[in-house]
């Protein structure tokens, strides 16, 4: 026993203080429970890790039956393997890191110790999902971490916006889960069992479907799961309004952590789609369409947060096309590395709205390169991280993804490379409108305090040098290599398009700044459609939100409800009354009388089975 | 003895009351307190007998009532009643607590009425005489007219005369059937039925089975209510005082489906075979129909009734889907309702008290004012919600894996629920809870009380330790449906359908797609 369970009770305690005492404490104590609780467990990973070695094996606990019926039988279960360990190393320590700026971040705001509380049992739930050792565990912490989602989203709750914000988000979740929750079921009736162990010894001698299969419809739900939680098309219209939460949240849970979800339960489940190549297929194309879809949107956004938030939904469409096409291990790679390097670009934004006291729109910023250094100097190191630019984290964990591709299928490579290249355009093109040119805003900028400071300096370290921390490799017990040539040719194309990408923003944000608009101008329609997202969220409206609330009112509640049944029950009512006076005595409206009529009714019964028995 | 204890204290405490001095309202409540703390920890004591033989009887008492007919005092409890008896036992006390500055008027005679529905709330579960039961059934109407009728909102007249009707037409039907079996089988003692049932001593035509059957459907149908006889239920609650609605919602509905499953199922189990996929389709209609309507619902007691259908209809299918998990999971649903929604009710009401409105227009920000509050209606809707390590999400999972197992596109259908159980929940929360608060709102609004706080802590813990600790309730459960699962397989002379395998219940949804 390596006590696992510790790892995700330590935050529940720290939340648990927090949630009963927090607004006793005084802000020290509160930020000290809340960090403390996270360092404790971060330290206790590192202390359960060494003590299992190499982790050749997975190393199981089992704790207690959680629901048990008929031959179903599911235990609160925990495990470690490899896949956990990288997992449980970034949640606990980009948690740690943003619990520390939070403490900076959040000094001077209203419910300091709610946001903690919140904070820390999200990281519970969080920590629970990369534990977990079967799926209904794992959709223990699926669901929690949603749960945490909705609560820091709407987290100023004052703002209708942010009400909304959060219950979106939950509610396009549910639909994902609702996939989740159909595939567990299809996975009970065909293994019996919902142990990743069981489940997959299983799966290995399986033969693989040629067509649409149980297997193949189990991997599909699970993807609409994923998709709901990793905000991949069709579900991903939630999480550029997340973005009403505090920043540290977006950098944790909307960043670094809980939207990578989807990408680590289709790894944990990757014996799965390796016998369902259409469900792989289905994964990498929605990959892909997200990846691009999402990038475009980027280009226009002028809210330096919905900017890295499509940027986000573009990283995660990455991640699924290198689970798609089968390198599983590089999907996991690019997850560390974006933990590390969006983290920081939302750190460093919300460093940036530190300074401004709140102002989130670009062209109300410019020129603070003098002005907040230190924070310009790391953000500086995320953006080229994420562009690609070697030698630095993103660059390797792209490539591999690329390549991957390309041996899949060449188009997808290029479309990739060109989603690169906008990637590059937009990161640049905010780093441009933020710190270079002349300030246009009408506060007076401040660099953040040391508290948040540091993150920031520690993550641009991992986002410069992450790339050679070679998860891939770590990860081959799991996920053999993917083969495919490693063709310079190719890495070339790739950091070319993110290097002309820089260069193209260079051009029109601080070389030619009237070019932007003039480019706006003759491309107007397009311009607009991508600057309003294609209008998807006004499709969902008029398509899906309004038909069944207008639908369930005149429809249902009014026609069925009032107009057909009750009508029915009420005419019944009436033609009984006119049957006769005995029956409109009954229904005299008094209360006394009904009470009557039900002892002298009983009676009468009684009375005639006597007689009816009498006579037999 | 504890067995009849627990049953006539309440009976005895409603008589007691009747003697109080009316003026003397401190003594009456804290009477009605004391009498419904005791039942509830003796009922407590129940427990080790029925674990040790959750299919067995256990305090089983059998005497003769009146001799001719012979109508027989016959009770007992098992694996299937044992929860349901504490959730009655545990809500009566609470009930008490929740009216305890609620209730102005009349306060002795509501007491009273508490007590005598206790009485036969305990009464409807324990009976094993088919006419002994029915008489508990409708002594549970008599005090729930009333609580509706003399302390209910401002429509309480046309809503207790709906649901007087409504319930006495279904139970009209079921007495008929009673009737019918009893000159037929000479007895009105249920296991005695069920054995001559049983051992073909007794045997039904199959046009015989099926009008009993519906019979007694109908009764229970009414109760639960499964859609479309579910409109006297919004009106009920909508107009019921908090401590009518509560017990209406976590006790008064269940009758409808203990009914299913206790007599139902055992006593015609080729005809509620042959009749499951209707029922099913039903069960599944109201599920979502339930959800969509509570979606656009004004009203908040309003909305949680017809949540309440929807989540009824979990239980429904999970009965009529005859398989281990869905009926586990039906059964367990009846407690995780009983325990979540009556605290939905509880909260809904507490806010009536402080804003006397129960309009969700009415309210906004509450959280900031009374952020407690907010807490623990947060926990509950949560919980209502199926989040797991909550009660509900067993449940729901439960029938919704066994519903999978026989049947997926049951689950497919039914899993919609879930999702919409999300949006109204949510929506109502966002409209009463977020948002900026106005002055006046903040005149009314305070945080919960000490009482208020005692009458709420004990659902929630519930809600955590059922949602995590199933294994403190589930195997008596388990063991019983069993035995009833193994009871719907005798006798029946129809061949039970092999579920048709997965990759063809597969091919068969994809081309529905």
């Amino acid at each position: 026993m390596h006590h696992l369970w510790l790892i995700p009770t330590i935050p529940l305690a720290g939340s648990m203080i927090n949630l009963l005492l927090g607004r006793r404490l005084p802000k020290i104590a509160v930020s000290g429970v809340a960090i403390g609780s996270v360092l404790l467990s971060f330290l206790w990973v590192l202390n359960v890790l060494s003590g299992l070695g190499s982790l050749e094996e997975a190393h199981v606990e089992r704790y207690f039956t959680w629901i048990q019926s008929g031959a179903f039988n599911v235990g609160f279960d925990l495990m470690v393997d490899r896949l956990t360990a990288v997992m449980l190393l970034v949640v606990t320590g980009i948690g740690l890191l943003i619990h520390i700026y939070s403490s900076g971040y959040m000094a001077h705001e209203e419910g300091f110790s709610r946001f903690f509380a919140y904070l820390n049992l999200f990281m519970f739930f969080m920590l629970i999902l990369v534990l977990a050792a079967n799926y209904l565990v794992l959709f223990v912490g699926w669901e929690g971490v949603g749960l945490c989602s909705y609560l820091l989203i709407g987290f100023y709750y004052l703002k209708k916006s942010a009400g909304d914000a959060g219950k979106k988000a939950f509610i396009v979740n549910r639909v994902g889960d609702f996939g989740f929750s159909l595939a567990m079921f299809l996975i009970v009736v065909t293994f019996g069992t919902l142990d990743f162990g069981r489940v997959f010894a299983q799966a290995k001698d399986m033969p693989v479907e040629a067509g649409v299969g149980t297997l193949t419809l189990i991997c599909l739900l699970l993807l609409l799961g994923a998709t709901g939680k990793s905000a991949q098309v069709p579900l991903y219209v939630w999480l550029p309004d997340a973005m009403e939460g505090p920043t540290p949240v977006s950098a944790l849970i909307h960043a670094a952590t809980m939207v990578t979800a989807g990408v680590y339960m289709v790894a944990r489940s990757s014996t799965l789609y390796l016998k369902a190549p259409l469900a792989m297929d289905a994964v990498a194309i929605i990959g892909l369409v997200t990846a691009v879809l999402a990038a475009t949107i980027g280009l226009a956004q002028n809210d330096i947060k919905k900017v890295f938030a499509y940027s986000t939904v573009s990283q995660l469409g990455y991640m699924f096309l290198a689970l798609g096409v089968g390198a599983f291990s590089a999907g996991i790679f690019h997850v560390v590395t974006h933990a590390f390097f969006k983290a920081l670009l939302f750190l460093g934004a919300g460093s940036v709205i530190h300074a401004l006291e709140g102002e989130q729109d670009m062209r109300h910023m410019g020129g603070l390169r003098s002005k907040i250094p230190v924070t310009f100097a790391t953000i500086f190191c995320a953006a080229v991280a994420i562009a690609g630019v070697p030698p630095f984290s993103g660059f390797h964990s792209k490539d591999e993804i690329l390549l991957a591709a390309h041996h899949h299928a060449p188009w997808m490579y290029w479309v990739g490379v060109v989603t690169a290249g906008m990637t590059a355009f937009y990161v640049f093109r905010a780093i441009f409108m933020t710190f270079f040119g002349s300030y246009r805003g009408h506060h007076h900028p401040h660099e953040s305090p040391w508290v948040m400071l540091g993150p920031l300096c520690i993550l641009a370290l991992l986002s410069l040098g992450g790339g050679y921390i070679h998860i891939p490799h770590f990860l081959e017990p799991l996920f053999p290599l993917a083969e495919g040539a490693h063709e310079p040719a190719l890495v070339y194309i790739s950091v070319a398009a993110g290097l002309a990408g820089i260069g193209l923003a260079w051009l029109m944000y601080v070389a030619q700044p009237g070019l932007p608009d003039a480019i706006a101008g003759s491309f107007r329609g397009l311009y607009t459609l991508v600057y309003n997202k294609y209008f998807v969220d006004e499709i969902y409206d008029a398509a899906i939100v309004h038909p069944l609330r207008d639908g369930s009112r005149s429809v249902l509640w009014k026609g069925i409800d009032e107009g057909v049944i009750d009508n029915a029950v009420n005419g019944i009512g009436r033609s009984a009354r006119n049957v006769g006076s005995v029956l409109r005595v009954m229904q005299s409206g008094y209360i006394r009388s009904y009470a009557t009529w039900v002892v002298l009714g009983s009676v009468i019964v009684v009375a005639a089975i006597s007689f009816l028995g009498g006579s037999r | 003895m504890l067995l009849n204890m627990i049953l006539f204290v309440p009976l005895a405490g409603f008589l007691l009351l009747l003697f109080f001095p009316r003026e003397q309202r401190g003594a009456i409540r804290t009477t009605a307190l004391l009498i419904s703390l005791l039942v509830f920890v003796a009922s407590l004591g129940l427990i080790p007998e029925v674990r040790n033989a959750p299919t067995a009887t256990s305090y089983e008492t059998n005497v003769s009532w009146i001799d001719y007919p012979p109508i027989r005092y016959h009770v007992g409890i098992d694996g299937l009643s044992l929860w349901l008896v504490i959730l009655s036992t545990l809500l009566t006390p609470i009930t008490v607590l929740v009216s305890w500055n609620y209730i102005e008027k009349r306060v002795k005679e509501f007491f009273a009425f508490l007590l005598l529905l206790e009485f036969g709330m305990i009464g409807v579960f324990l009976a094993m005489d088919l006419f002994l039961f029915y008489v508990f059934f409708e002594v549970t109407l008599v005090p729930m007219y009333f609580l509706i009728g003399i302390w209910g909102h401002d429509k309480r007249i046309y809503a207790a005369v709906k649901f007087f009707l409504y319930t006495l037409a279904g139970s009209v039907l079921m007495l008929a059937a009673i009737i019918y079996l009893y000159n037929r089988g000479g007895t009105f003692d249920y296991p005695i039925l069920l054995e001559m049932l049983r051992n073909g001593r007794l045997a039904l035509s199959s046009t015989e089975q099926f009008w009993l059957f519906m019979a007694f459907f109908f009764a229970f149908a009414v109760k639960v209510p499964l859609f479309p006889l579910h409109t006297w239920l919004p009106d009920a609650h909508g107009e019921a005082p908090t401590a009518g609605s509560i017990i209406l919602a976590s006790v008064l509905l269940k009758m409808g489906t203990y009914g299913l499953v206790r007599f139902c199922l055992p006593m015609f189990p080729g005809a509620a075979r042959d009749n499951a996929p209707w029922i099913v389709a039903l069960a599944i209609t109201g599920i979502i129909y339930g959800a969509l309507v509570a979606m656009i619902q004004p009203n908040m007691k309003r909305l949680v009734a017809y949540s309440s259908v929807s989540h009824l209809g979990f239980v429904v299918l999970g009965i009529f889907s005859f398989n281990q998990l869905a009926l586990d999971g039906a059964v367990y649903q009846m407690l995780n309702h009983g325990v979540s929604t009556g605290a939905l009710f509880m909260l809904v009401g507490y806010l009536y008290e402080r804003r006397h409105s129960l309009e969700i227009a009415d309210y906004g920000g509450v959280a900031t004012p009374a952020p407690f509050l907010a807490a623990m209606f947060m926990v509950t809707m949560l919980a209502s919600v199926g989040l797991p390590t909550l009660n509900n999400f067993v449940g729901e999972f439960l029938v919704l894996q066994g519903a999978a197992q026989v049947n997926f596109t049951w689950a497919v259908f039914a899993a919609v629920g879930v999702i919409l159980s999300a949006v109204y929940m949510l929506w109502m929360y966002q409209r009463t809870f977020f948002g900026e608060v106005s002055e006046e709102l903040r005149s009314h609004m305070h945080d919960l009380s000490p009482r208020e706080w005692a009458t709420i802590i004990p659902l929630v813990v519930l809600m955590i330790w059922m949602g995590t600790a199933t294994q403190t309730f589930l195997p008596v459960i388990s063991a019983s449906n069993e035995r009833t699962l193994e009871q719907t397989k005798t006798n029946v002379e129809f061949q039970v359908n092999a579920s048709p395998s997965l990759s063809s219940q597969v091919k068969e949804l994809l081309n529905v797609r």
